[in-house]
């Protein structure tokens, strides 16, 4: 009997993060403009000191104004869409479930282009300007799952076919709405279009956003991470865990708003990644088990390195040009999601 | 733990105003499709008592509201009229916590979506003890490996949920139930889907358990036999309605046997003071 320790989970963090580092640093030099280790570390050293008019070089600036805020990005976005999977698949006690699969990233950015074409007939003030879209992309998110969540239910009981059923098409049909929106009202752009259906980490992140999705996130994942021991409960059916003490309607609420939040939040800065929800967390069950204590934060970590890696796939495999980072991820991500079900119906 | 048991027992004593720990008084439910139209099924007001270190069974054939009695007992449902007491409170009034800390439920199946080790599983039962962020400590452990030493399963600490035969998973659950360090023990048809060996291993282990710790055990089953050997009172429920209630002798009488069982049969008592019952094929 081996129960965990908090000097465990810590020091499984440390170790998940030393790894965040490295891929961080690797991200850095790898690119379509070629940058040395010696010239990416001196660079860093004068950004952390303060000293960020001195960079050397037209190099160092690509590096720390364009690559570092994309891999920041990427890190938050990454964690955010983990923490959401692995969440979604407690509450639904799916282990399919995805904020991507389940059409809770499409009904995100539907949320998200909406604000986007109400905000100009709207007087709202600036500075609450920049919340319009991740408040829209919230409320998407959480209309959706709500509705999947019904929609999946036969005989009053959650039936997981169904529900991945639900999710699949709510997900097609909210995408044509997208591609509706997108065509008639804000004009036909491609890049536009790839962004919101696939997810893309380039554009940048205005300033006040930064700030939304930082403090969103560890709101989000904090109150996930406090339900964190009743989750485990939960996997083994609500009636159970309300028989060991689990105050099931509470629970639930804290984590689908919570989660609803963190796929919100990262859609509205990066479209619909698909399947990081879904890869992730299987992957750091497989190394650390199903105990959420250790598995949300595995799953915030791991989420952030795959993001990471994935866009700098994108990045670099047919550089100059970009893919966009979701279509690394589906590349991945798809057909691990064939092999679970496969799996599962065998 | 049978120390802090009998304190608490002892303490409610003067508030229960007689030896019996379970009271159900008068409990009746109604499920109903929507509000409007008549129930689809009714449990009539029943009552009956249970004392520390008692077993209880409830028989009945399907759909007579065997499940539904054990629901409102565990206070997961709320009666329609009628109270049921746990040493002097109300079960459905509980917290969640609070009602995990005092009955433990052993439901028919327990499925997991991912796998998980005997032990992680039996210290679940300490999560009514814990506070949210909290790891297990020292004693959780202690607790969790006395309970599965009490059902005999302390070798299968290691094992996977999902590689153990379903006698032995029956008793990782039954372990932890007792991790909840329980006053009332309630199964739903626990012997379900076992070989008459791990049966009866199961159903010593739960009286040897109700006499040592001084649970108060509640049971439903369709085993008459099983029911008559272990029990020490038996509730017989036919369509909502409790028709008998009382020690087996009592409630086992051919007539009444056959009439609610709609098959006939023989009672006859056996060596140890206790009926049995045979089934009487080709009539």
């Amino acid at each position: 009997m081996r129960p965990l320790t908090l000097q465990r989970l810590l020091m499984r963090c440390a170790a998940l993060a030393a790894v965040l580092f490295v891929v961080v640093v690797v991200a850095l030099k790898l690119g379509a403009v070629p940058v040395s280790l010696y010239g990416l570390g001196r660079d860093l050293i004068r950004v952390m000191l303060g000293q960020s008019r001195g960079l050397s070089t037209d190099y160092g600036m690509i590096v720390i104004d364009i690559r570092l805020p994309r891999i920041l990005l990427g890190i938050v976005v990454g964690a955010s869409l983990s923490v959401a999977g692995t969440s979604f698949q407690a509450l639904l006690r799916n282990p399919l479930a995805d904020p991507y699969v389940l059409g809770v990233s499409s009904g995100a950015a539907l949320g998200a282009i909406l604000a986007l074409i109400a905000e100009p007939h709207l007087a709202i003030s600036p500075e609450f300007a920049a919340l319009f879209t991740p408040v829209g992309a919230f409320l998407g998110a959480a209309a959706t799952i709500a509705a999947v969540y019904f929609l999946g239910r036969r005989g009053g009981q959650i039936d997981s076919s169904t529900l991945l059923l639900a999710g699949i098409i709510s997900a097609s049909f909210l995408s044509a709405i997208i591609l509706f929106l997108m065509t008639t009202l804000i004009g036909r752009d491609m890049r536009g279009m790839a962004f919101w259906l696939m997810g893309d980490l380039s554009t940048p992140l205005q300033q006040k956003l930064r700030w939304v999705l930082g403090v969103g996130f560890l709101a989000a994942a904090g109150a996930i991470y406090t339900t964190a021991a009743d989750l485990n409960l939960l996997l083994a059916g609500e009636k159970e865990a309300m028989h060991l003490g689990v105050d099931v309607p509470r629970v639930r609420l804290v984590v689908y708003i919570a989660a609803s939040l963190l796929t919100g939040l990262a859609v509205s800065v990066s479209g619909a990644i698909g399947y990081v929800g879904l890869l992730v967390p299987h992957a750091m069950r497989l190394l650390f088990g199903s105990d959420h204590r250790i598995l949300l934060p595995a799953a915030a970590f791991g989420g952030a390195i795959a993001v990471v890696i994935a866009d700098t796939l994108a990045r670099t495999v047919v550089a100059p040009a970009e893919l966009p980072v979701g279509a690394m991820t589906a590349m991945a991500g798809a057909p691990l999601f064939i092999y679970l079900l496969r799996r599962r119906l065998a | 733990m049978s120390v802090q048991a009998t304190a608490r027992t002892s303490s409610d004593a003067a508030r229960a105003n007689s030896d019996a720990r379970l009271s159900v008084e008068q409990v009746s439910y109604a499920y109903s499709a929507n509000p409007s139209q008549a129930p689809l099924f009714t449990l009539e007001a029943t009552s009956f008592q249970a004392r520390p270190g008692e077993i209880l069974a409830i028989l009945g054939p399907n759909a007579s509201g065997k499940s539904t009695l054990l629901k409102l007992v565990a206070g997961a449902l709320q009666p329609l009229s009628g109270r049921v007491l746990l040493n002097g409170f109300v079960t459905h009034s509980l917290s969640p916590k609070i009602r995990a800390q005092r009955i433990a439920v052993v439901q028919q199946d327990s499925r997991l979506l991912f796998p998980s080790r005997a032990w992680e599983f039996v210290l679940q039962g300490r999560h009514p003890y814990g506070r949210p962020m909290r790891f297990e400590t020292e004693d959780d452990v202690i607790i969790a490996r006395n309970a599965l030493a009490q059902v005999g399963a302390e070798h299968l600490s290691d094992r996977w949920m999902d590689q153990i035969s379903g006698g032995e998973k029956q008793r990782v659950i039954l372990a932890r139930a007792l991790a909840q360090q329980p006053l009332l023990l309630l199964l739903d048809e626990p012997t379900l889907h076992l070989d008459i060996g791990a049966q009866v291993d199961l159903l010593d282990a739960l009286r040897r358990l109700a006499a040592q710790n001084r649970y108060t055990v509640v049971v439903v089953t369709h085993e008459l036999n099983l029911a008559a050997e272990y029990a020490d009172q038996v509730v017989l429920l036919q369509r909502g309605k409790s028709l008998r209630i009382g020690p087996p002798a009592s409630v086992y009488q051919r007539e009444l046997l056959e009439q609610v069982f709609q098959t006939p049969l023989s009672v006859e008592l056996g060596s140890s003071g206790r009926p049995r019952v045979s089934v009487l094929s080709g009539k």
